[in-house]
């Protein structure tokens, strides 16, 4: 034994240790990786060793390795060993490499539960504080579960250091084992009058992050909180308090009411920048939700606004940050008062960092009216002339078409201005905005129907120069704006001056390099302009005498019938179908052209792209009754079976067929092996089908952009630059520019004043005549959102944050002030008994398996949980009552009747449940039973693995640990 | 609650990192990078905050930090934390250094990374502010430190210092003297 001891510290002389390894990795900067991989194999040479010191110094150098980036999962076991050493500084490394390499998925992590109640246990409070440290890392709902009772006792510690640390635990076992929260509550309460302000403020720091998402169940614990602010002083747990009102206040208006009082004092008095911005953040979500039925609000609004800009004109970065950010919030319901400090805003705009102008940039769309929208729009297309940075531009961008299209348009008086504006953004290089811009021109192209005439102009010298939107290969985005060009001059190609230009530039040979939703969209718009070329040339009866017209149409059939083949080459199917159909129309008017009976053919064409366009809301689609007896999620055909599991690689379709045809995905699907993927599947075929029949519907063309924009990417590097040659051409004549509108308006800006009364609620009317005349300088804008579906709102359907079925905290959304349950304790785990844990009915999540359940017998009890279980119903019941008179202070009770009723209500309803529950425990006691007599019946080896298994390491903590008293003896 | 605390130099290699939630090591080495390119093309005299980094936390979480000569501090958030609070924090966690490495500088952070995340144990725990007041937490230091002290003493006492570069024949026999 002493020689192997001997052995073991001659070779550990030849060890590195963690020092040795940094300067290593720094002496082999070129070499790097083959050094730590050398390192690594010395680390595991290392590990194999007996010695507990060697083991340590690995385990340290594998630590620091980890940081680098190296996976050191494979010494888990071995980092277990390190930390079940007796020796402070080994366990420290052990802790410390398993908080950085340990997860709640770690297998190894079940040997460990004894070892860690041990340390949790132990006389030593650092022992028992690295315990904490390290467990708050790793901890797994198993280890929540069986070490909850440990930690719930640490809570009543002597020592204030580790109650500090316990109760910070304590979130981290709510959060991994849910059921705890309920019984450990109270002693979670208790802590927050603690006598250490450390602890106190780690109760508030538990509590504040806890009612952050469920704050409703804490309501109850204001009163404590009240005090505690008006009491303490220590800023850091003042900030927590204030921070947690602001998430309480929304739910009781009474408690805001309260507290306006004493956080104006606080902002008054304190010197304290962090606490003085939370104060006034808070008194904001106040003032938020009491907005109404408040006198002197406007006082307290005052006062903040005032505050915050004394924080956005400092010098210090940070508060000039905050002082915005919380400005934004003030803006949402009292813009009032923002907008008075507009000169401050628009100076923060011109700031050199960039956080602070995106802060600015938030507050813009409160600042905007009438008057100053030109102004400050100018100045944002300044800003991004200047911006370096792509998403700084992007993001003025958004915000240009944010503050133009607010409330439908609302602060637009001249729709000539906003149209040169979106057609300049065309222009911005490297945007990813694209499709957002051609929604606007099509947005406004639809909603104002005075402005087509100018935006159909526009658009027809965007088409002709489209070079200069798809010229560069980051203006890839922007060739969106194309789609939107080609469909307004299609569609409204009555204001078309010569449609005849517009249409070859439609079928420029470049145009084949557009992505392929475009190019379908151009094929189409042809279409409607060769009608429109039929009609117009003459009237259609005389068509036939009128040689010239004739001449002329046939030169244009002539063209279109020569052009079209190259889109019927196309790779997109899209494209492709809707060419080839178009190309034998074409055919067949020339045909019927030369027989001389093209009379009224023009007229025919047109029809076909006949029809008045309307909104369509949203959620239209929830208008559509679903018939009875129609069972959606029925089997049309029998299902497939399931053997066919091979044919998965079907499932996934090449992206050329990702916009592809109803019939190709019916295939698919049907072919496709597993059940649940059918179903998606189905919803996939049923949107691809529903996207196509969209695209080909010009009702829907507007959607049309957004759904495909990402199906072709298109090869920028065959688009001919030489047309670029020329610097001159760069400004295209006729385009409007944004500037001429500022100039004009400036100018007659007194003879402007007109009523800007513009909605109208449907379209139809808007064809009288008389209307359109009155209308016509004002740009009516239509606002129709087109009927929406009864229940359903434009926003519904995003769904909270809350919903998110992974957050932890939807289990903890528990009521607080219920009393307790008597089958309601913390799993004690009493050493190699069969214990089972009771579950408390309803909300029990999915049983764990139940070999790891272990049973609690009430006569075996812990005196500790009774303790506890009275404790919990003494400290409940009287919070009740002083938390009426909290809310009531004067004569408010009007409010109280109503709330008391349906809590009578409530429990009256639990009653009847708590029995059946009951009812039902008690039957899963007796399957468990079984269950268990099975185990043990089966394989004493299984049972042993589940029994034993946490005793594995402390008897190999054992053997160590007998080592190095060996050591001591010895010495 | 605090996501992750981060310390790399102005190269933006790691010096010191802590994840409260679990992210394997190539996506932390990711989130890393990406904190560094956004945190270093700011200059020094812009503020401290800055939303985004896509691959941690969302639109929720701020990335707080502080640059000191040729190290960055950063402090990953969300919004239950105040961005002033964590300002300080970051101050009292970089004088704590001071103190405890008497004039802290990146050589410092670089050898002795154990005892800089020990540091960091007494102010953050799981995520949570677990002490602001630097005396305490000064205190808690030192005795542990004494713990360790004492242990290798004790260690010490049977046990030669041990040089690994010259293994002399004398320490050999003091070691069996001792086991003898």
């Amino acid at each position: 034994m002493a020689l192997r001891k001997v052995k073991g510290n001659l070779e550990r002389m030849f060890d590195k240790n963690l020092t040795d390894l940094v300067r290593g990795i720094r002496n082999n900067k070129d070499n790097e990786t083959k050094f730590i991989a050398q390192c690594i194999e010395e680390i595991k040479l290392e590990l194999r060793q007996e010695n507990i010191s060697v083991k340590a110094n690995a385990v340290a150098k594998l630590t620091y390795l980890q940081m680098m980036g190296y996976d050191v999962s494979w010494a888990c076991f071995n980092v277990i060993e390190v930390m079940s050493s007796t020796k402070f500084t080994y366990k420290r490394i052990g802790y410390l490499a398993a908080s950085q390499t340990f997860h709640p998925d770690t297998e190894v992590l079940m040997l460990t539960t004894n070892m860690v109640r041990k340390d949790l246990n132990s006389q030593s409070q650092y022992e028992a504080g690295l315990a904490l440290s390290g467990l708050s890392c790793f901890i797994s709902p198993d280890l929540a579960r069986d070490l909850a009772n440990d930690i719930m006792t640490l809570l009543s510690s002597t020592r204030p250091y580790l109650r500090k640390k316990a109760v910070l635990m304590m979130y981290k076992v709510f959060l991994r084992f849910p059921e705890a929260l309920r019984p450990a509550f109270p002693r979670l309460k208790e802590k927050l009058e603690d006598p250490d302000s450390g602890v106190q403020s780690a109760a508030v720091n538990v509590v504040c992050e806890l009612a952050r998402k469920n704050p409703k169940n804490y309501l109850s614990l204001a009163p404590v909180f009240f005090k505690l602010m008006t009491t303490s002083t220590n800023n850091w747990m003042l900030i927590k308090i204030i921070k947690l009102f602001g998430a309480l206040t929304p739910l009781e208006p009474r408690l805001g009411k309260k507290l306006i009082e004493p956080l104006t004092n606080l902002i008054h008095s304190t010197s304290a920048m962090s606490l003085l911005y939370e104060c006034i953040n808070t008194v904001i979500a106040v003032l938020i939700s009491i907005s109404s039925g408040m006198p002197n609000h406007s006082t307290s609004i005052q006062l903040c606004v005032q505050k915050l800009r004394i924080l956005i004109e400092d010098s210090d970065q940070n508060l000039k940050y905050l002082g915005l950010l919380a400005m934004s919030k003030i803006l949402k319901t009292h813009p009032k008062s923002v907008q008075s400090h507009k000169d401050l805003i628009l100076q923060c705009l011109d700031d050199k960092d960039e956080s602070i102008r995106l802060r600015a940039l938030d507050l813009l769309y409160g600042m905007v009216s009438k008057k100053n929208l030109m102004e400050i729009v100018k100045k944002l297309m300044i800003h991004m002339d200047k911006a370096e940075g792509t998403s700084y531009r992007d993001e003025l961008l958004s915000k240009i078409i944010e503050i133009c299209s607010q409330n439908n348009y609302q602060h637009i008086t001249n729709f000539e201005w906003y149209v040169s504006v979106l057609v300049e953004l065309t222009r911005m290089e490297g945007t990813k905005h694209g499709p957002l811009v051609a929604n606007q021109l099509l947005d406004v192209a639809i909603r104002v129907a005075a402005i087509r005439a100018f935006v159909v102009a526009q658009m027809a010298l965007l088409l002709d120069n489209s070079h200069f939107i798809t010229g560069f290969s980051q203006r890839a985005s922007m060739c969106e704006v194309l789609f939107a060009a080609a469909w307004i001059c299609g569609e409204f190609s009555e204001f078309l001056t010569d449609p005849k230009a517009t249409l070859e530039a439609l079928l420029r040979a470049r145009v084949s390099t557009l992505p392929g939703h475009i190019q379908a969209v151009y094929v189409q718009n042809i279409m409607k302009l060769y009608g429109r070329i039929l009609t117009s040339s003459g009237s259609d009866a005389s068509m036939d005498e009128d040689m010239v017209a004739k001449a002329a149409v046939e030169e244009v059939s002539e063209m279109v019938a020569a052009r079209l083949p190259s889109f019927v080459e196309s790779s997109e199917l899209e494209v492709q179908e809707r060419a080839s159909c178009a190309l034998q129309l074409v055919k067949f008017v020339q045909k019927q052209l030369t027989k001389g009976q093209a009379a009224g053919l023009g007229a025919e064409i047109v029809s076909l792209f006949d029809g008045e366009l309307n909104p369509v809301a949203p959620k239209a689609q929830k208008k559509v009754q679903v018939p009875e007896g129609l069972d959606l999620d029925e089997w049309i055909n029998e299902p497939p079976p399931s053997e066919s599991s091979d044919s998965e690689p079907e499932v996934q379709r090449p992206s050329l067929f990702a916009t592809g045809n109803a019939e190709n995905a019916y295939v698919e699907s049907y072919q496709s092996s597993k059940p649940a993927e059918l179903t998606q599947e189905e919803v996939q075929r049923n949107r691809e089908a529903r996207q196509q029949e969209q695209a080909c519907n010009p009702n829907y063309l507007k959607g049309g952009g957004k759904l495909e924009s990402k199906s072709g990417m298109f090869d920028v590097a065959e688009v001919p630059v030489a047309q670029l040659d020329l610097p001159v051409a760069l400004k295209i004549p006729g385009l409007a520019s944004s500037d001429h509108y500022l100039q004009k308006q400036k100018q007659t800006s007194s003879k402007k004043k007109v009523s800007t009364k513009k909605k109208k609620k449907s379209k139809k009317h808007k064809e009288s005549s008389d209307e359109e005349e009155l209308a016509a300088p004002l740009h009516v804008v239509n606002t129709d959102v087109g009927e929406m579906p009864e229940g359903a709102t434009l926003s519904d359907g995003m769904d909270d944050d809350n919903n998110d079925l992974n957050d932890p905290h939807r289990a903890l959304d528990v009521n607080l002030d219920e009393p307790l349950r008597a089958e309601e304790t913390l799993p004690v785990r009493s050493h190699r008994e069969a214990v089972k844990f009771e579950v408390t009915g309803e909300k029990k999540a999915k049983k764990k398996s139940s070999k790891k359940e272990e049973k609690v017998k009430k006569s075996k009890k812990q005196p500790i949980m009774m303790d506890l279980l009275q404790n919990g119903e003494h400290t409940n019941a009287p919070t009740e009552e002083p938390s009426n008179d909290f809310w009531l202070d004067h004569a408010e009770y009007e409010a109280m009747p109503d709330t008391s009723q349906s809590k009578l209500q409530v429990e009256e309803n639990e009653k009847p449940k708590k029995k059946s529950s009951s009812k039902t425990k008690e039957k899963s006691k007796e399957k468990k039973k079984k269950k268990e007599k099975k185990v043990i019946n089966e394989d004493s080896l299984v049972s042993s693995l589940a029994v034993e298994a946490p005793t594995f390491v402390p008897d190999l903590k054992q053997t160590m640990s007998n080592k190095d008293k060996n050591v001591l003896i010895v010495s | 609650m605090i996501k992750a605390i981060l310390v790399f130099n102005n190269h933006g290699k790691p010096r010191l990192s802590k994840f409260y939630q679990y992210f394997n090591e190539d996506m932390q080495q990711q989130i890393i990078k990406e904190t560094f390119q956004l945190v270093s093309k700011r200059d020094d005299n812009v503020c401290n905050f800055l939303e985004g980094g896509s691959l941690i936390g969302g639109s929720d979480y701020k990335l707080i930090y502080r640059h000191y000569a040729t190290l960055y501090f950063v402090f990953c958030v969300d919004s239950s934390e105040s961005e002033l609070g964590i300002l300080d924090l970051i101050q009292v966690f970089v004088e704590t250094l001071d103190k405890c490495f008497e004039n802290v500088c990146e050589l410092d952070l670089i050898f002795h990374v154990d005892k800089v995340h020990y540091i960091l144990n007494e102010l953050v725990m799981g995520g949570m502010v677990l002490e602001t007041n630097m005396s305490e937490i000064l205190t808690r230091i030192e005795e542990q430190n004494k713990l360790e002290k004492l242990e290798h003493n004790r260690l010490m006492s049977f046990r030669a210092p041990s040089n690994p570069s010259t293994p002399t024949p004398h320490r050999l026999g003091s070691n069996i003297f001792f086991f003898t």
